[in-house]
């Protein structure tokens, strides 16, 4: 369903290179976990995927239709982006709109729908993560975990094909996390294509089917899963898996 | 304070509300409207980066703030006519007020819609808005809270401002004021009676200010 090949991408014309040569596929119901050790590229990745940075080098197919990700036309990029949904580390809900109107602009003012049948959508999706009973809070309003909540249903409302989620807990604090994750997982096991840069190991263990390894702007290994955590190939993945569950014990 | 000033200060009182509602206000409203018009359209097309219009943009915002008003009015009234560019008072106070005030609230504007979190405008994108979509549902409303106390600060200096167009022969409420002083000789209690009553249509502004600030809160507000 989405396919990228070769996204190259530095800030700087004399900067150093933060994504070099990085290719993956997106099934249909796929849920991958993109991995890695900060500064290895996976929010550049992402932000390039959906366009929010132009990578330098690239190309996508997405829906059957081949781009090159560096001459993309607006038009083009529009057209895709009805087509997905973006959940950012800090939520980025419109401050100025309610909880339902978050969740609505894109369905009325982006696509023109009733408002009536937008608002039914944008119910049923507030409902799905169970922010339904807050649809007239504004965002200030509410706790972190629950803005991520809303976001989710901003995501959910547009009916996109994939939903992008880049680093959607690392803004909260631990005790907001697992609602913010039960969701996720909700979501995923409706069959949703969800895109996911993640630090939840537990996460990308449990609910994701695929992992995507990346370090120093490269992906270093891919797979399913739980053979990336049971038996990683490379001797990077293994270290990395290695000091994350390490973490894990010593918080246990 | 003896009886003839209380009855010079009292008979100057209508005329001076008068002038007030027929001039004063009419003036500060209109010159508003343009300047908040032009403040906006100059400042999006700066935060926008429009091509070609954004150094037009600057040039102006330079060129107003560099020139004293007084003589911008003076250079309007009585040089453009060298030019066959003949306006009346009145529209050329309007004119002035608005380009000039304008350009103040373009940096008030600029600023406002610089400090809402480009993370909105990201997110607008991503829930599939247009740009012109995104200004106008979130960017714009959110910018506008945060401009507002510098706005009201524009609208308060303009209403003690157009008193400077009695240079140019707008009678409104302070050139009544000489007019009737050119009378009576009466300066101190004319021109203090003249403050009081703007003092007073000031402090009213002052007090929707913060109303209007408490409305705009409702959101949660910028912190």
């Amino acid at each position: 369903m989405l396919t990228v090949e070769n996204i190259h991408k530095r800030f700087l014309t004399d900067g150093p290179e933060v994504l070099r040569g990085v290719s993956l596929e997106v099934k249909k119901g796929d849920v991958v976990a993109i991995l890695g050790p900060s500064g290895s590229g996976k929010t550049t990745l992402l932000r390039c995927i959906n366009y929010l940075e132009r990578a330098d080098e690239g190309t996508m197919t997405f829906d059957g239709q081949t781009f090159d990700m560096h001459r993309i036309q607006k038009g083009q990029i529009a057209a895709i982006r009805r087509k997905t949904a973006f959940v950012f580390q800090n939520y980025n809900l419109f401050l100025n709109k309610t909880v339902l109107e978050n969740v609505t602009l894109g369905l009325t003012v982006g696509r023109g729908m009733h408002r009536d049948q937008a608002r039914d959508i944008g119910v049923e999706s507030l409902r799905r993560v169970g922010m339904a009973d807050r649809t007239s809070a504004y965002p200030r309003e509410l706790s972190g975990g629950q803005q991520q909540r809303v976001a989710i249903a901003r995501a959910l409302a547009s009916s996109p094909e994939i939903i992008y989620f880049d680093e959607p807990t690392s803004a909260l604090d631990p005790e907001l996390i697992g609602e913010v994750l039960g969701v996720m997982r909700e979501v995923a096991q409706d069959g949703m294509t969800m895109l996911v840069v993640t630090h939840e190991m537990e996460f990308a263990r449990h609910v994701s089917s695929q992992v995507v390894f990346m370090e120093q702007g490269q992906i270093v290994e891919s797979g399913s899963s739980q053979g990336f955590f049971e038996a990683p190939r490379t001797e990077r993945a293994r270290a990395f898996v290695r000091s994350i569950l390490g973490q894990h014990r010593v918080k246990e | 304070m003896n009886e003839r000033i209380w009855t010079i200060v009292r008979d100057a009182f209508p005329q001076l509300i008068e002038k007030f509602f027929t001039m004063t206000v009419p003036l500060t409203v209109l010159s508003f409207a343009l300047a908040l018009v032009i403040s906006v359209l100059t400042a999006v097309i700066q935060y926008a980066r429009v091509r070609g219009l954004s150094w037009l943009c600057r040039g102006y915002i330079w060129i107003i703030r560099c020139t004293p008003l007084l003589v911008q009015l003076y250079l309007v009234y009585y040089g453009l006519p060298s030019l066959g560019i003949v306006l009346d008072a009145f529209p050329t106070a309007v004119l002035v007020f608005g380009i000039n005030e304008g350009a103040y609230m373009a940096e008030t504007m600029r600023g406002a819609l610089e400090a809402v979190p480009s993370g909105q405008l990201e997110a607008g994108y991503c829930t599939g808005l247009s740009y012109p979509a995104i200004m106008r549902h979130v960017i714009l409303p959110q910018a506008f809270r945060t401009a507002f106390p510098g706005l009201s600060n524009s609208l308060i200096s303009m209403v003690k401002g157009t008193s400077l167009a009695s240079v140019i022969t707008v009678t409104e409420m302070f050139r009544q004021a000489v007019v009737i002083n050119g009378r009576v000789y009466e300066s101190l209690a004319l021109y203090t009676e003249v403050a009081l009553i703007y003092l007073l249509f000031c402090s009213l502004l002052t007090l929707l200010q913060r109303w209007g600030e408490k409305k705009l809160n409702a959101y949660g507000g910028v912190r």
